[in-house]
C-alpha cells in the first residue's frame, strides 16, 4: 500500500516536471541515480550488520541494554549516534530493527537525532567552514536536544 | 561564490574525503567476512544473519528507487537563491520558514549542507537562519520523512518532527547569540573552501 502510494507519487510527480522542463527532469534523475550509488555501500554494510546484530546479539542484551530507560544506555546510544556516519535512509531501517529487538522509544529516538543532528566524523570540515566554537556549540545543542526530545517521545509514545 | 550553490552533493569537501567512502566500503566487507564465518562454524545462525539481512535489503530496493527520484525532483525544483534574498539580519519569521522550507528539499547529506550554508554566512544571512538551515538539512527532509513512516510508524515520525523543529529555530537563535561577540571573525575568507 505505502509502496505503492510512492510509485504512484514519484510517477506523477516525474511525468510532470518532464512535461515543464525535460532538461531539469534529466538532471533531477541523474541526482537520484548518484544518491542511490553513493547510499548503496553503507546501505549494503549497514543491513549486514543489522543481520549479524539480530543473528548473534540476543534480545534480552538489547533490551536490558537499551529497552528500560536507563540513563546510561540512553548516554551511551546517543553518543554511538553522534560518533557513527550513518546515512538518515539507512538510520531508519536500523532503528525499526533495534525497537524489534527490544530497544525502547527513547533509546532509538535519541540514537536517530544524534545520528542526524550530531556529526563527529564530519565536524573537521564543519569547523574549517564555520570555526571551532561554531561546531562545538551547534553538535552540543543538537546532543542535547536529541535527549530531550528522545525523552519527551518515550514519554508519550 | 557563486558556484557554491551548484555543487549539490558533488562538493568538494566530498572528495577530500576519500577516507569516507574508503571506510564504506570497509565495513561492508567486513560484515561479509563476518558472515562467512558465522556460517561456517554456526550455520544455522549465519543463515539467519543472511536471510534476515536479504530481507531488509529487499524492502528498501522495493522502494528506494522512487524516494530517490522525489530526492532528485525537489532538490531541481526548489531554487536555493530564493534563500539569499530572504534571510538577511532583519529576517524574521520570513527568514526562518524560507530556510527551513528550501532546506527540506534539498539532496544529501549534512555535510553536504555545509558549504551552501557557508555560501550563505558569506552572503548576508543572518547567522541563526544558517544554523536552521543547517538543522533542517541535516534532519528534515521530506523523502527521509516517508522512509520514517515507513519504518518506524507514523507516530514516531510525526512527533519526532513537531519535536525537532522548535528544536532547531530555538538552536539557531540560541547559537546566533553565543557567537555574538565574533559575527564573522571567525568564518574564514573564501579561499579556504
Amino acid at each position: 500500500m505505502f509502496n505503492a502510494a510512492l510509485f504512484i507519487l514519484a510517477a506523477v510527480a516525474l511525468i510532470v516536471s518532464w512535461r515543464k522542463d525535460r532538461e531539469k527532469t534529466g538532471k533531477a534523475l541523474q541526482i537520484a541515480k548518484k544518491q542511490f550509488f553513493n547510499l548503496l555501500p553503507s546501505m549494503l554494510g549497514i543491513i549486514g550488520l543489522i543481520g549479524l546484530m539480530l543473528a548473534l546479539v540476543p534480545r534480552e542484551v538489547i533490551a536490558g541494554f537499551f529497552g528500560n530507560d536507563s540513563p546510561l544506555g540512553i548516554l551511551v546510544i546517543s553518543l554511538i549516534g553522534s560518533i557513527t556516519l550513518i546515512p538518515a535512509f539507512i538510520g531508519f531501517p536500523l532503528g525499526a530493527s533495534l525497537i524489534a529487538a527490544g530497544a525502547s522509544v527513547t533509546a532509538v529516538a535519541c540514537f536517530l537525532t544524534t545520528v542526524l543532528m550530531v556529526g563527529v566524523v564530519t565536524a573537521p570540515m564543519e569547523i574549517e567552514l564555520f570555526g571551532k566554537r561554531f561546531t562545538i556549540w551547534r553538535n552540543a545543542a543538537g546532543l542535547v536536544t536529541a535527549l530531550a526530545i528522545g525523552i519527551i517521545m518515550g514519554a508519550i509514545l | 561564490m557563486k558556484n557554491q550553490y551548484k555543487m549539490k552533493g558533488d562538493t568538494p569537501l566530498n572528495k577530500e574525503c576519500p577516507q569516507l567512502k574508503y571506510k564504506k566500503y570497509l565495513l561492508f566487507l567486513l560484515v561479509v567476512i563476518a558472515d562467512g564465518f558465522l556460517w561456517y562454524y554456526y550455520p544455522d545462525r549465519g543463515v539467519s544473519a543472511i536471510t534476515s539481512a536479504a530481507d531488509y535489503l529487499i524492502e528498501m530496493l522495493l522502494f528506494i528507487p522512487p524516494i530517490f527520484v522525489l530526492v532528485g525532483l525537489l532538490d531541481v525544483w526548489v531554487p536555493r537563491k530564493i534563500v539569499e534574498k530572504h534571510v538577511g539580519p532583519e529576517s524574521g519569521i520570513k527568514g526562518i520558514i524560507i530556510s527551513i522550507l528550501v532546506a527540506t528539499a534539498a539532496a544529501g547529506p549534512l555535510y553536504a549542507g555545509f558549504p551552501v550554508a557557508y555560501a550563505l554566512l558569506k552572503k548576508g544571512c543572518r547567522m541563526a537562519n544558517a544554523v536552521i538551515f543547517l538543522g533542517t538539512w541535516a534532519t528534515i527532509k521530506i523523502p527521509m520523512l516517508m522512509m520514517e513512516i515507513k519504518f518506524m510508524g507514523l507516530s514516531f515520525a510525526l512527533l519526532r518532527l513537531v519535536l525537532t523543529l522548535p528544536a532547531i529555530i530555538i538552536t539557531g537563535y540560541l547559537l546566533e547569540k553565543l557567537l555574538a561577540g565574533q559575527p564573522q571573525a571567525e568564518v574564514p575568507p573564501a579561499e579556504h573552501v
